[in-house]
């Protein structure tokens, strides 16, 4: 998959370097800063209307627009994956407004703009990851006003967050909550970390990388400081804890890894393979295979674009 | 004799030109239910409002008796410290349990909110109360995982008496607990209130435009009419011996049987 060339995008003219005029920038920059200094607070932000639909990552892109220099390598994934729609027309759309080199392998890049996942391979320190985030206030479902949202942040007053977990073991035994799990950011802000699933929380506990949050259409930017203490929430007799499959990667035999379910035909063949498919294409090179074989095609994919930031 | 655990003075709260509290003055003890009965309008609950601190008075001084701090008038408090105040040691239980309750969480979930929020962080201890308070109010255990939606109105108004009894609070504000609720109803809520009071020693003040509710559950009570006091005194002397025309009016309007 990573082998596979794209023919360069055509650059397009009249345009600001990464779309967005300079001034827009500096707003976005300005907001990051605020959020980097502090860790899980969202700050709100004048988001400008992008030429794609909001939901299909406006935020992430005004973020990444801001952050993004002429020497930067770029790469984008949706749902783990490199070649997705959105994916797909994120990377274009940055190769035509700033002509940046963009790659599919993880350790490569500097900037990841990313929905739905956090990549398998550990990040190191200058990578900036970038999330796309639907709804940034985890109190929200919970708390409808806006004013008293803030005002619960300011105040830490977090107790509601575990009445939504109790209602989970109340109903279903555990905690039901799969994605978009709640965490505590450096023992103060409470913080949705988007959409991932909880297999990934624990990648965002002090990672080397700094990870930004931009929500387009809410208006909000938040931020992950490298090196930064990110908890998930629990209770002391239930403790957080990660998903695991019975099913292994069909394709690089990973069973650790965030596994993708990917109907192959209209007889009920379905096929599990890393949704990271950076990390599955550097398995199979480095020569491990799962059930499928060596030979197995890598299967078409994508989720449909839409819910995220 | 302690000292009062609440003392109300000067307060005063005006809406524009209209007056809604003017010049109240009162003391709150220990382990005393004080109720507040006026007509519609007469501005019983801006009077319980003002005090709680959800809405902001013009004038006066609400000096409350802390557990650990001495005494503090809360309305200078930092909103943080009220906050916490208003959900450790006081409790307000609204008329209309959809405003005190969240709906769309269970039971159990409603009586561990209170807990949830000053930190405790355990699962099963925090289920253990909920079932202890449910038992307490009269609620089937079994309902622990129901929504307050599938319960009836009285279940709903001791749910939400439940839910701040929890934290085991000093001072309980109450907006017409009975109201829109049947008289029969009515009648074992009252009997559960008085029973809770007694029980934790709880310090009331009630606001109610029924006369029954404050005779059976007050000590002393305290008459309002447009804005002001005009009596104030033991609820049996009240009733029995008004002095004011209009708590005259009052006793006189309710049927005799």
């Amino acid at each position: 998959m990573s082998a596979r060339t794209e023919p360069p995008a055509a650059h397009i003219e009249g345009y600001n370097f990464a779309y967005l005029d300079e001034q827009t920038k500096r707003m976005i920059r300005r907001a990051i800063l605020k959020a980097v200094a502090i860790p899980g607070y969202q700050v709100p932000f004048a988001s400008r209307d992008m030429p794609l639909p909001y939901g299909w990552g406006t935020g992430g892109i005004q973020v990444t627009a801001a952050c993004i220099g002429p020497d930067d390598v770029l790469k984008v994934i949706d749902q783990g994956a490199d070649d997705t729609t959105n994916a797909i027309s994120i990377r274009h759309f940055f190769q035509r407004t700033t002509r940046v080199a963009v790659t599919e392998a993880t350790d490569q890049a500097t900037i990841i703009q990313t929905r739905h996942r956090t990549p398998e391979m550990p990040l190191r320190e200058g990578q900036i990851l970038v999330y796309q985030v639907p709804i940034p206030d985890p109190l929200r479902w919970l708390e409808p006003r806006e004013t008293e949202t803030r005002k619960m942040h300011a105040l830490a007053e977090y107790g509601v967050m575990h009445v939504k977990l109790y209602e989970d073991i109340a109903r279903l035994g555990q905690i039901a909550t799969s994605y978009n799990y709640p965490v505590l950011v450096n023992g103060r802000y409470v913080m949705a970390p988007s959409p991932i699933p909880k297999l990934d929380n624990p990648k965002l506990d002090r990672n080397p990388a700094l990870q930004l949050f931009g929500a387009g259409r809410e208006k909000r930017i938040y931020a992950i400081p490298p090196y930064t203490e990110v908890r998930s929430l629990d209770f002391e007799d239930h403790p957080f804890e990660i998903q695991r499959w019975d099913e292994v990667c069909g394709l690089c035999g990973a069973a650790e890894s965030y596994l993708d379910e990917v109907i192959t035909d209209d007889r009920g063949g379905k096929l599990f393979c890393c949704s990271d498919t950076d990390y599955c294409v550097r398995r199979r090179a480095a020569g491990h295979f799962g059930p499928h074989g060596r030979d197995a095609p890598a299967p078409l994919r994508g989720p449909l674009p839409g819910s995220g930031g | 004799m302690s000292e009062a655990l609440l003392e109300v003075e000067g307060l005063t709260k005006r809406y524009g030109h209209t007056i809604a509290c003017c010049d109240i003055a009162f003391d709150l003890w220990p382990g005393e239910v004080l109720a507040v009965v006026g007509e519609s309008g007469s501005g019983k609950t801006t009077l319980l409002n003002a005090i709680s601190g959800h809405v902001a008075p013009d004038a006066g001084r609400v000096l409350y008796r802390t557990r650990h701090e001495g005494v503090v008038d809360v309305l200078q408090l930092s909103e943080p410290a009220r906050r916490l105040l208003m959900r450790t040691d006081w409790g307000l239980v609204h008329q209309n349990p959809r405003d005190g309750l969240r709906l769309a969480v269970s039971a159990g979930a409603n009586i561990g909110e209170r807990l949830m929020a000053v930190g405790d962080r355990h699962y099963g201890r925090i289920r253990g109360t909920a079932l202890d308070w449910l038992d307490k109010v009269e609620i089937d255990a079994e309902r622990i995982d129901d929504r307050p939606q599938t319960f009836s109105g009285g279940m709903q108004q001791r749910l939400q008496i439940a839910r701040n009894l929890v934290t085991r609070p000093r001072l309980v504000f109450m907006d017409e607990p009975t109201g829109g609720l049947d008289v029969s109803v009515q009648a074992r809520l009252l009997d559960l209130l008085r029973q809770l009071v007694t029980e934790l020693s709880l310090s009331v003040v009630i606001v109610t435009h029924d006369l029954a509710v404050a005779r059976l559950l007050s000590h002393r009570m305290m008459v309002m009419q447009r804005g002001r006091v005009v009596e104030l005194g033991l609820t049996d002397q009240v009733l029995d011996d008004p002095q004011h025309p209009y708590s005259q009016l009052l006793v006189a309007s309710i049927l005799q049987t």
